[in-house]
Parts: C-alpha cells; structure tokens; sequence
C-alpha cells in the first residue's frame, strides 16, 4: 500500500462523451417525472389498486438503501475497529452513502401520493409501523452522513472562501463559521460515527420488516419472519462489494490507479459475511420446507434461483480465490454479481413475491416508470462526478513537495 | 478524534444513551387510536338471502357523495358477468356466484371493508391515518395521509383503493362504515336501504349469537361457518354463505391478527429501546478499545 495517500478534489474536464449520454438519460427521465407531477402517478406508472408498489419502492428506494450499506460498513470497520489500512476508502464510501440516501429520500417523495406532506411522520407517529421507523431512521441517517461529510467541505474551504462581488463580504464570517464547524465536529465526530451505524441496521432490518405483514400475499419463497435478518445480512454482505465496485469505476473515470491492495484486502472480508447470510437464506427455507416451491417452474422460482445462485453461491465461490482477489477484473465481476443479487433480492421481495388475492393482471414497470429510475441513476453519477471534483473525496499518491500543516493554505482568522 | 480524551468520550457517550432512552418511552405511547370496545358494533351479511339487487351500491355511492348512475339502471346483473372489487369509485360491490344446490337461486356476496378488529392497515399506517373507533369502524383520515399506499400492501383483503389519476390530494378511499350516519344514531346507508334484510346491524355479540341461531336452525341452507367471526383475529362485518367461503371469493386466512408478527418484531427490535442503545454502547466500546490498542502501538 501507499504510504502517503492523500484526498484530493479529481481533475479534468468536467463534460466527456460518457458524461453527456448520462445528462440525456438524467433529462428524460424528469420529463416523466414531471408527467407524475402534473397529472399524477397513474399517468406514469403501471401502478393500480392491486399493485401498490412497483419499481420505484423495489429499486430506487429498497435496492437503493441497501447500495448505500457501504456507507456505515465502511464506518464501522475504519472508524469503529480502527481499521487504519481502509482509510483510502472511506471517504468515497461515505458520499456513495450519502447520494445514496439523497436518491432514497427523493424516490419516496416522488412515490407517495401526497409529496406535501412527506414531513408528517416527524409529527405522526405510529411505533407499530415498520415503515414509520425506516422513515425516521431513514431520514436522521441522512443528517448524519451530511454531517459526516462536513470535514471534507471544512477541509476543501477553509482559507478558500472567495465569494464574488457583493457576497465578498460574506468571506471572512463563512471562514469562521467553517473553522467552528471543523472544531466541533473533531470532537463529536465519533457520536454521529456511532449513531450511524446503529441508525443502518436498525433500518436496514426494517426494511425486511414491512413486507412481513403483507402475510400470505407474499409468496412463501420470501415470506418469513426472519426477513429482517435476511436484510440485515444481504445489506452488510453487499456493503464491501458496492464500495470495491464504485472505486474501480471512479480510478478508471479520472485515470487514477486501482488501489488493488486495499481493495483485494477487503474483498477478503465478504465471502465470511456472504457465507452467514447464505447459511441463514438456506437455513429458514429449510426449516419452512419452502424448496418444495423450487419444483414448480415459474416466474417466482426462477427469480428466486437467479437471485440466489447469480448473486450468492458464485460470488461467494469466487471471492475465496485469492486468484479472484488479486485480479482487478474478477474482482470487479465478483463484486458486480453481490450487488446484482442484492438488487434481484429486494425487486423479488417487493414486487415478484407479491401475489394479490385479486389480481386482474400481473405488473410490469412502465416506460416512464424505469425512465425514471434509470434517470435518477444517471443523475446520482453526476452529481457524484461534481462532488469528487469539488471535494477531497479520492485519495491520490501524495507529491514529495506537499506542506506539512493541515491546510495547505491558511487563511487569515 | 485526535482531541477527544477518554472521560469526555464516556460522558458524551452517556449522554447520548439517556437521551435515546427517554425518546423510547414517548414512542411507547404514540399511536393512532386504537379501541376494541365489547360494544363494537358488527354487520351480518346472509349471502344466501340477498338477490343482487345492488341497492346498497347506489345508496353507498350516494352517501359517501360519489358519482352514481340512476337507481333505475342497477337492474341490469349483465355486471355479474365479472368479478368486481370496490375501489375508489365504488366502496362496496355485490358479486353472484352460482348455487350448486338450485340453479335459480344465486349466490349475491357484497365486498366492502371488513373492519378488523386488529386492522392491518392501522398497524402498518406509518403516520397512523386510519384508527378503530368505538364502534368498530376503521377510518381513515385524510388530514395525515402521506400517500404511501402501505396500508394497501398491508390489508389481506385488498381493500384500500388509491386515486391513482389525481395529481393533487389523492385519497385512500373505503368503506367507512358509514361513520357519520351511526354516530348519528343512523343504520349504515347500505344496511338502511337493504329490500330483502340480508344485512343485520347490531352489537357484535348480538350478531354473532343471532348466526350461529340461524345455522343451528337452517342446517341444511348454510356452510357451518360465520367467516369474520376468527378469520384475522375478528373483523366487524361477517357472513354466512350456502357453500363454501372459499368459491365465494373469500381469500383464506388464519385466525392469527394480520398485524401480529411484524409487530411483534417491531416491538422486539425497540423493546423500551433497550437493543439500539445496547448496540451504541458495544460499539463506543470496541472504539475505544481498538484505539486504547492502537495508541499503545499493538
């Protein structure tokens, strides 16, 4: 590993041909999106009385929660266990989490009929309700991981505010209030740190949680009380993985090298985590006697093979070769597999295992369902693209000339 | 972190602990209403003694200010050709089916909310809109709905119906058991307008001891079973029926509560707040552990 790697905002043009085709898909999809806006969900979505949830809840915000799980797995290896040798990536992990949780909490306002009124439950409160707590958990993690972002922003601008014109004024106040801030926050940090990552598996698991007291509408593959579990464990197993995923592709967008060590060392840590998750996926379906649903060929059997065996048992083959380990490529296959499986795991959950009693057809998302979804995608890349090109986010090889002092200029207090 | 010393750590720490700890007893006690009074009301509804004559549709149309056709053009049972589910156009519907004993005389089921006496929609409701009254009527309120259309996932009725085509203030529209009417001292509008009294209004344990009168009189009219009595822990409106529930479009269900396991892992998952606050200080404690070991350079 590099002695003396340092986080620094990415350089180069902002605007490349890949960056484009990402705007155009981004612009689409909010043109759908204004659709729901103006003439309501029904004008965009397959959605009915039957099938209330589709693939904006399955994909953008259950797979999406879980995407972000590399946020607090990361937290609690590097910070919590102290884990020096990860620090290269936690930064990085940390804003994925972020913008995850950002897209998360948009998805549920584009989703819910009434958008106006996406404060109540911080007044209404139902604690019977699953959804209730992913709601609060959901949204005091979001605070949490802006918080955990603070130091980057502290880092990049302190000594660097430079407002134009009239707002110059302004410069030298700012400057205070963001050395305060970086003060602070070094010595609370470790509160926020905590409260992150019990914030993430209590909701992780109750996500798992709502869909159990859908009861027998849900099919028996899926359905069981231990689901909570099962999200708890699908969300930790593909926390690594996302984060190994998202490096190699951002080391390849700014030409940076693959930091292959650090990263071959933590794909080391998923295969025990995705082996507890399988045992415990085989283990309920054992004492539920489910298999006897995989004899039947149908759309829920072979989801549920594909999700298991795409996503678990190949994936979790590979990640004990340290062949696999050490090269990128199989890395990042392997990788690619957990996270495909996880998202499989939460579409199944949500929108194959749904079976209503009275169903006058079957769902598939819309055109501008999945336009939308896609598009936000697209735009979570932008904005992650501006965010690491604005912030030290991505560690680079630090030069020999580099100051010594915490900033590399100071300001004036 | 570099600045924060040991004791700090702890009394943060600690700080941050009581303050979970007292929000856990506030949660404890929010909730929507919630009562199941021993003098709920109930509904019996005899499908073998209503002939279809859907008056109850256009009197529910009517009281719950929906649009309607005339009361004229309800006479035509070509509607019976397809299953119809009330949604928010219509909050209850009537189906026939056919009679295996007497060809002539079909089988009419109306399909509105059942009002459970453990309402899944209540439980799931993650800003508590809808509440069990004092006398049994599950209702919804519109001045908290978000719009989440969780308690549609959740009814293992299928019940809940979204207004899909509004841009502005959609509502969750249901069988409401005509709450206006009966705390006025009103029969509900559809029990009120019924021709042939398939529908008895009355205390729920009236109602039941009055069906179970009937079947131990009629042996030979009824199936041996009063579907709403145990079915999800009890619902408000039950039925009797001449063959079984289940060709009558009853969806089969236990006797468990249909809120009981996710509740009782929500509840055990924030037992007084005792697992997330047990969690944040296992890992205050492993943070400074690895860091106690990591400053005397193990």
């Amino acid at each position: 590993m590099h002695a003396h790697m340092k986080p620094a905002p990415m350089k180069g043009k902002f605007f490349t041909p890949g960056v484009i085709i990402l705007t155009l898909i981004a612009l689409n999809g909010l043109v759908f999106l204004a659709g729901r806006f103006f003439f309501g969900i029904g004008s965009v979505t397959n959605l009915n009385n039957q099938y209330p949830w589709g693939l904006w809840i399955a994909v953008d915000v259950a797979a999406g929660v879980a995407l972000a799980a590399g946020g607090f797995t990361t937290a609690a290896l590097g910070h919590v266990m102290h884990r020096e040798e990860y620090h290269v990536i936690l930064r990085p992990a940390l804003l994925t989490a972020m913008l995850g949780y950002t897209f998360v909490a948009t998805a549920v306002f584009i989703d819910i009929g009434r958008w106006y009124f996406i404060w109540h439950p911080l007044i209404m409160w139902n604690g019977s309700s699953a959804l209730f707590e992913v709601g609060i958990c959901v949204m005091i993690y979001m605070s949490v991981l802006y918080i955990e972002f603070l130091p980057m922003v502290t880092e990049r601008f302190i000594g660097h505010v430079t407002l134009p014109g009239v707002l110059s004024r302004l410069n030298a106040p700012l400057d205070r209030l963001l050395r305060f801030l970086d003060r602070t926050l070094e010595r609370s940090m470790f509160i926020f740190i905590i409260a992150g990552v019990v914030l993430s598996t209590l909701h992780q698991s109750s996500l798992g949680t709502l869909m159990v007291i859908a009861g027998s509408k849900m099919h028996p593959l899926w359905q069981t009380p231990v689901l909570p579990l099962l999200f708890l464990l699908s969300a930790i197993s593909v926390g690594f993985p996302m984060v190994i995923f998202e490096s190699m592709i951002a080391s390849r967008a700014f030409k940076q090298k693959i930091e292959i060590d650090v990263l071959s060392r933590l794909g080391g840590l998923v295969a025990p985590i995705l082996g507890i998750y399988l045992a415990f996926k085989l283990g309920d379906m054992f004492i539920r006697e489910t298999f006897v649903y995989l004899q039947e060929f149908s759309v829920e059997s072979v989801m549920w093979t594909l999700e298991v065996v795409l996503g678990i048992v190949i994936p979790l083959r590979m990640f004990l070769s340290r062949a696999v380990l050490k090269s990128p490529l199989l890395l990042f296959i392997a990788s690619s597999l957990v996270i495909l499986g996880v998202a499989l795991n939460r579409i199944n959950n949500f929108v194959v295992a749904y079976t209503p009693p009275y169903a006058f057809g079957s769902y598939f998302p819309s055109i501008g369902e999945i336009s939308v979804t896609v598009g936000f995608i697209a735009l979570l890349v932008l904005i992650y693209r501006v965010y690491v090109m604005i912030f030290p986010v991505i560690s680079v090889p630090e030069g020999p000339a580099t100051p010594q002092t915490k900033y590399a200029i100071r300001g004036k207090q | 972190m570099k600045a924060q010393d040991r004791r700090s750590f702890l009394k943060t720490a600690a700080a941050v602990g009581t303050a979970a700890v007292g929000m856990g007893t506030a949660t404890a006690a929010a909730g929507p209403k919630n009562i199941l009074s021993p003098d709920r009301m109930g509904v019996l509804v005899d499908t073998t003694v209503c002939v279809g004559c859907r008056n109850c549709e256009h009197a529910c149309k009517t009281a719950h200010d929906l649009p309607t056709e005339p009361l004229s053009s309800y006479g035509d049972r070509s509607v019976f050709e397809q299953m119809r589910r009330p949604d928010d156009t219509a909050l209850c519907v009537v189906n026939e089916y056919e009679n295996p004993k007497n060809a002539d005389l079909p089988y009419d089921v109306k399909v509105q909310c059942m009002h459970c006496d453990h309402p899944a929609c209540l439980s799931a409701c993650i800003v508590g809109a809808f509440s069990k009254e004092e006398n049994g009527a599950v209702v919804w309120d519109t001045d908290k709905c978000i719009g989440c259309r969780y308690c549609m996932a959740a009814c293992p009725f299928q019940i809940p119906a979204f207004e899909y085509h509004k841009a502005l203030d959609p509502q969750i529209r249901k069988c409401d058991f005509c709450i206006e009417r009966t705390t006025k001292g009103e029969l509900p509008a559809c029990v009120n307008i019924c021709p042939v009294e398939a529908l008895t209004y009355g205390p729920r344990d009236e109602v039941i001891r009055i069906a179970k009168q009937r079947i131990r009189t009629y042996g030979d009219r009824y199936v041996d079973h009063i579907y709403g009595e145990h079915e999800v822990g009890g619902t408000s409106w039950m039925y009797m029926a001449g063959r079984d529930f289940k060709d009558l479009g009853f969806p089969k269900l236990g006797q468990n509560t249909a809120p009981g396991v996710s509740e009782a892992i929500q509840h055990g998952i924030f037992a007084y707040f005792m697992p997330p606050v047990a969690l944040y200080a296992l890992l205050g404690a492993i943070m400074w552990m690895t860091k106690t070991r990591k400053e005397e350079g193990l």
